[in-house]
């Protein structure tokens, strides 16, 4: 049964070509909008960090003064230098960091090269482990060398590639702004999407390439990127101060196993705070956030607003792309009420006559789903080339795949079932009287 | 015309009909907030910024090593700068007019006062105000008696000497309307936070920021007499000679100091250009969706039009022989769309106020302008009778003689 509806469901859009190409050009461009704008949605929505996002926490300090204070707005989204060390050095956590971003001039050995800047991040020992982030060769560096200010550097398979033709260059020597740094450690290709650990550089933006310890970077006054808010008299400052200034410019991640460890951390932080203003560092009341990697990439509304607004505009054009099926395939079922009368007189159910027409949409939706597919790929090329930082990471990935074929065959079923359940109610007698 | 015999044909057509309506109607109501966005982005990108938009030209550089006696190159630097033939002005600033990255400050109106009146940005640099090309409408620019080394003034701000520190500014109109409403701003006094006062000496009529969270306050820039020597030169000159300007420019820099790269050289309107990029291509696709809805439902009128046609060919043969002309026929499918697509349109307006409420709630969009509804609704109407123009002539083309064959 199921072939011989298909060859006549194929009989039936053949008849009507133009018809039928209409049907499946409107689905198709419903179908290739919405996956294009949902792929996008997907990708920039996701976790950075599978796995363990749900154990890594970004803790947050109200260290302000009382100037502008209002209750219950946020603390601060970075740390002040003497807070995150404070964290720190306290090891209250499996793991931490304290970390800031930065932008380095970098001279290659190759005088064919000119030099020039790369994204750096200054960051203490357990960034890597942490963050699961992949050695290629080497490692990271250790707790010592971070209380040394050693000069060693882990830089990305990218750089070592550029600087040392790709080769194990652990041992040697990178000039960082004039000063030689010893590289430790390559990383593989490492790209958290979004950029979670520190938004400020931007929601989407690659991996920094060099990395140093933060006493190093200080120690040496490496150049500093990032936002930076300053309250008091810390305005005035001219970046090579900023440990006592009464600004925020660090970003500081923890690592926790159980909630039980979260709500301890939490309650750690408070004690903090209290500590703190009772030594008259802190003066408003104690105001502490402990938000896990997707809390906070949620807190901090990363997913930019055009991308959901494009989203909403696709599923409203797949809608109206569906109802203009819909029509269609209503009118032309209803058209061949004589023939449908015909096979009702001849014996064939309700059901059957339901199921053939269903078939009939089944197949345009299959048609459109795939040409929508086709026009995904197209509309995610295109959005690859938009200028916004998140364009190179808009590619369909398996769910996606499968949601649109899911989407494309449930919605032409969709469209096919009022069409289809309209002309099944034919009267029989009725049409072949009328003829 | 009558309606009743289309009233009374549609009545038998009810679901196609609610159909055709539907499609209508949310076409109506998205297209018509996508117009609106498409308008509000243009506004955007057509944003005024203040300045001698085609006439300068950004370099900005950063040191490989030390720093060397960076108030000396400077000076250098400038010098070498002003000798090129053709430059006009050139200033060291701190950031530039969509230029992304920039200094804010919380300005109040009283020091006493709990939270800033507004946020700011600070344009610092010698001759800044000549270099941008920036119009003057109230009081003076800064002149060389205002300005103080930046160095200077924030270690002054340090140590909490605040006669050390700038005293005057000269702000923007919508800054100044906006601290002062209705009053003259020059001679008037602001905080930033609750230690610097300045005395307004000048008001500029526009100077856009260099990063812009909210629209409203786009214009909200002031311009202090601070110099720096923050490697980062704006150079004014005539439209024509900007790019020889930036090739001497380049050269005359590396002479001066060969160990810096250079990381940005570009003209201001390249600037400009990259900072609407985004709303460009939103723009684009707003577009193309409109487009593409208007095609895919003038489509969808024609596809139902021809149905309608081919099976009411009999009762138009019909008609026909009875007396009614071809002018009789047309105008019966032409009446039956303007009908639909009236209701349609009816509908859609509520639906697109509706989105419109959604839009206002979540992406912070202004109330759409009533001329939007008469407009969408004439546009809506002349897609749907050039959509079902073909049909209905191919309609008025039955002969009468349909009438008396069987089928």
């Amino acid at each position: 049964m199921f072939t011989y509806y298909l060859e006549l469901a194929l009989r039936s859009l053949r008849r009507n070509k133009v018809l039928t190409g209409l049907m499946v050009v409107a689905i198709a461009l419903g179908i290739g909008a919405c996956m294009t704008t949902l792929t996008v949605l997907h990708v920039l929505s996701g976790d950075p960090i599978p796995g363990k996002s749900a154990r890594l926490f970004y803790p947050q300090l109200d260290p302000q003064d009382m100037d502008g204070y209002r209750e219950g707005e946020e603390p601060p989204e970075q740390l002040t230098w003497i807070d995150g060390n404070n964290l720190l050095k306290a090891k209250r956590a499996k793991r931490q960091a304290l970390m800031t971003g930065g932008a380095v001039p970098v001279q290659p050995a190759q005088a064919d090269i000119e030099p020039f800047f790369s994204d750096s991040r200054y960051t203490t020992a357990d960034f890597f482990a942490m963050f699961d982030a992949p050695f290629l060769y080497g490692q990271g560096w250790s707790a010592a060398e971070d209380d040394g200010k050693a000069r060693v550097a882990v830089i990305t398979r990218k750089l070592n590639e550029k600087l040392f033709g790709g080769k194990d260059s652990r041992g040697q020597v990178v000039r960082l702004k004039d000063i030689p740094f010893r590289v430790v450690g390559v990383l593989n290709d490492w790209r958290p999407n979004p950029h979670f650990y520190d938004l400020t550089v931007g929601d989407y933006s690659e991996s920094e390439e060099v990395f140093v310890p933060l006493s190093t970077s200080r120690d040496l006054t490496l150049p500093r990127n990032g936002s930076t808010d300053c309250w008091g008299r810390g305005g005035g400052n001219d970046g090579d101060h900023m440990e006592n200034a009464t600004c925020v410019w660090m970003q500081f991640w923890v690592e926790l196993e159980s909630p039980a460890d979260a709500a301890a951390y939490k309650a750690f932080l408070e004690n903090y705070s209290r500590e703190q203003k009772t030594l008259g560092r802190f003066q408003r009341p104690v105001n502490v956030r402990l938000r896990n990697v997707m809390q906070w990439l949620d807190q901090e509304k990363v997913v930019p607003s055009d991308v959901r607004l494009q989203s909403w505009l696709a599923i409203g054009f797949l809608v109206v792309c569906l109802v203009n099926t819909v029509g269609l395939m209503l009118a032309k079922f209803l058209r061949r009420a004589g023939e449908l009368g015909v096979r009702r007189a001849l014996g064939a159910s309700k059901r059957e006559i339901f199921m053939q027409l269903l078939m009939e949409a089944g197949v345009v939706g299959l048609a459109g789903g795939v040409c929508g597919l086709l026009l995904a790929f197209v509309g995610l090329w295109l959005v690859r080339q938009q200028p916004a930082d998140y364009a190179s990471l808009a590619r369909l990935d398996l769910t996606m795949l499968g949601m649109t074929f899911a989407l494309a065959i449930g919605s032409s079923i969709a469209a096919g079932l009022l069409p289809a359940w309209r002309a099944c109610q034919i009267a029989p007698a009725l049409q072949l009287k009328s003829q | 015309m009558a309606i009743r015999p289309i009233l009374s044909t549609l009545r038998r057509h009810k679901t196609t009909a609610v159909l055709v309506v539907l499609e209508i109607a949310l076409t109506c109501a998205i297209v018509c907030n996508a117009v609106f966005l498409v308008s509000q982005r243009i506004e955007r990108i057509n944003m005024p910024s203040g300045v001698a938009e085609h006439e300068l030209i950004q370099v900005a550089l950063a040191d490989i090593g030390a720093k060397p006696d960076e108030h000396a190159r400077t000076l250098t630097d400038l010098a070498a700068l002003a000798a090129i033939p053709g430059v006009t002005h050139v200033s060291s600033v701190n950031q530039i007019p969509f230029g992304r990255s920039s200094s804010n400050n919380g300005i109040k109106l009283d020091p006493k006062q709990n939270k800033p009146t507004l946020n700011a940005t600070n344009y610092f640099g010698e001759d800044i105000g000549q270099t941008l090309g920036v119009q003057l409408v109230a009081g003076r620019l800064l002149q060389p008696a205002d300005y103080v080394s930046v160095k200077e003034a924030s270690k002054a701000f340090k140590e909490g000497k605040f006669e050390g520190l700038p005293h005057v500014t000269v702000i923007t109109q919508p800054m100044a309307e906006r601290l002062y409403p209705g009053q003259s701003a020059v001679g008037k006094t602001l905080w930033i936070g609750s230690q610097i006062e300045l005395r307004v000496v000048g008001v500029v009529k526009y100077l856009v920021r260099p990063s812009i969270w909210n629209d409203a306050e786009a214009q909200y820039s002031m311009m202090m007499p601070l110099q720096v020597e923050s490697n980062q030169y704006l150079i004014r000159t005539a439209p024509d000679q900007r790019a020889r300007v930036l090739a001497a420019a380049l050269e005359a820099l590396k002479k001066n100091n060969p160990n810096r790269i250079v990381w940005q050289k570009r003209t201001w309107d390249e600037a400009r250009e990259k900072f609407f990029d985004s709303d460009r291509a939103m723009t684009g696709l707003l577009i193309g969706v409109c487009v593409a809805l208007l095609v895919v439902t003038a489509l969808g009128i024609v596809g139902l039009g021809s149905f309608w046609v081919a099976q009411r060919r009999r009762q138009i043969g019909v008609r026909r022989a009875l007396g009614a002309t071809r002018g009789h026929i047309l105008r019966y499918f032409q009446t039956e769309n303007f009908l639909l697509a009236t209701i349609g349109i009816a509908i859609g307006m509520v639906l697109a106020y509706g989105i419109n409420l959604f839009l206002m709630v979540h992406y912070e969009l202004p109330r759409l302008p009533a001329i939007y509804f008469p407009v969408g609704a004439l546009a809506l109407w002349l897609i749907g009778q050039a959509a079902v123009l073909g049909p209905a002539l191919r309609a008025a083309a039955v002969p009468p003689v349909v009438a008396t064959r069987s089928v």
